[in-house]
């Protein structure tokens, strides 16, 4: 026998060790079309991953927005630091050579 | 079809604010929508087939207790959370399993009608599997709450698979399944999943009856119509 209440899942625990009296969180990402990839639609929060799935339905896919969900608990992110903006971005302010942007590209190629 | 949507559509929609999450309560005000939706369909084509000039708003809004066929498992009351996921999740398989049949009629409205509406169907179905499990094998509070909820509930299950003169007719017509024949398939699958949920079905085998047919339907509906109904009764006619 499986115990739902026994498996705790990334984010039912405070930093301290102590449940959560709040679901986690999960990240929501969606594919609107074949062959384009996921785009992060927001957050929800959901006590397991096929619950969270399902609220994706709910609150993310009710106007035929895609093909396909994935889910991600928030706490397995790891996102930059705001204060790092500066190396992480701005080092690449003075390189144009780095950007694409100087070619012609014919119209009928379309988006690239 | 039309009056078990209409009935648990708005007992749900009695849920819209008040649920346990931000994420319950709009999954919750959702189900609603569907079940409405399928209602305006259902209604629809029971006002065409009738030919009193009646319509759907009309069926719905200025009907009595006495004129409404709907199980007595949906106008149950609310109850707790856990209690109306399980008043849902013993409906929806059978809903599920009825609409599956109903997409093979011989009459193509009801084929069409249940054709949209088994998609809907299948997802709530799975929804209210998850949570039957998720809170009956979850913490020793939410298993108790899940097990009365099962203990109150079972009672009304076994109207959904009896046959009156009506059901035979339709069977012979190969417009609906006879209601008998879905029993097998949905124990299968509720015990399936109540088991997941470490949940014990009663043994006791009464069941409650007299919805479908009208003769007997609990006094909680004529509340829920009084709720439903009053702003069409007292101001007859208003379009908004």
């Amino acid at each position: 026998m499986s115990n739902h209440a026994a498996q705790p899942y990334p984010g039912t625990e405070t930093p301290d060790g102590t449940p959560r009296r709040e679901w986690p969180l999960w990240e929501v990402f969606i594919r609107g079309q074949h062959g384009m990839s996921h785009r992060h639609v927001g957050s929800l929060h959901a006590p397991d991953a096929e619950k969270a799935m399902l609220n994706a339905r709910d609150v993310y896919t009710r106007r035929h927005e895609g093909v396909s969900i994935w889910v991600v608990p928030s706490a397995q992110i790891t996102a930059s630091n705001p204060s790092n903006k500066g190396p992480l971005f701005e080092a690449a302010d003075s390189k144009p050579y780095r950007h694409p942007t100087f070619f012609d590209i014919p119209k009928d190629v379309g988006a690239m | 079809m039309g009056d078990n949507t209409l009935v648990l559509g708005h007992r749900l929609s009695e849920w819209c604010g008040l649920g346990p999450a931000l994420e319950e309560d709009i999954a919750l005000a959702n189900t609603a929508l569907d079940l409405i939706g399928q209602t305006q369909m259902w209604l629809g084509l029971a006002a065409e087939v009738e030919e009193q000039g009646r319509d759907a708003d009309d069926l719905a809004m200025l009907r009595d207790v006495w004129d409404f066929r709907n199980l007595l498992l949906v106008e149950r009351p609310n109850g707790d959370f856990g209690l109306t996921m399980m008043r849902s999740f013993l409906f929806d398989h059978w809903h599920h399993a009825m609409l599956s049949r109903l997409t093979a009629s011989s009459d193509e409205r009801v084929a069409a009608i249940a054709a949209k509406a088994v998609k809907e169907v299948s997802y709530h179905a799975e929804r209210s599997a998850e949570m039957v499990i998720g809170l009956g094998d979850g913490t020793e509070e939410s298993h108790r709450r899940m097990r009365a909820a099962l203990d109150t509930l079972w009672p009304y299950t076994g109207e959904m698979f009896v046959n009156d003169d009506v059901d035979e007719r339709l069977a012979r017509a190969g417009i609906a399944p006879l209601p008998t024949d879905l029993r097998g398939g949905w124990e299968e699958t509720v015990r399936d999943i109540l088991a997941r949920a470490t949940l014990t079905v009663p043994e006791e085998g009464f069941a409650h009856a007299g919805g479908r047919s009208g003769a007997r339907h609990s006094e909680h509906l004529g509340h829920m119509l009084t709720q439903m109904q009053w702003l069409q009764r007292a101001y007859p006619g208003a379009t908004w």
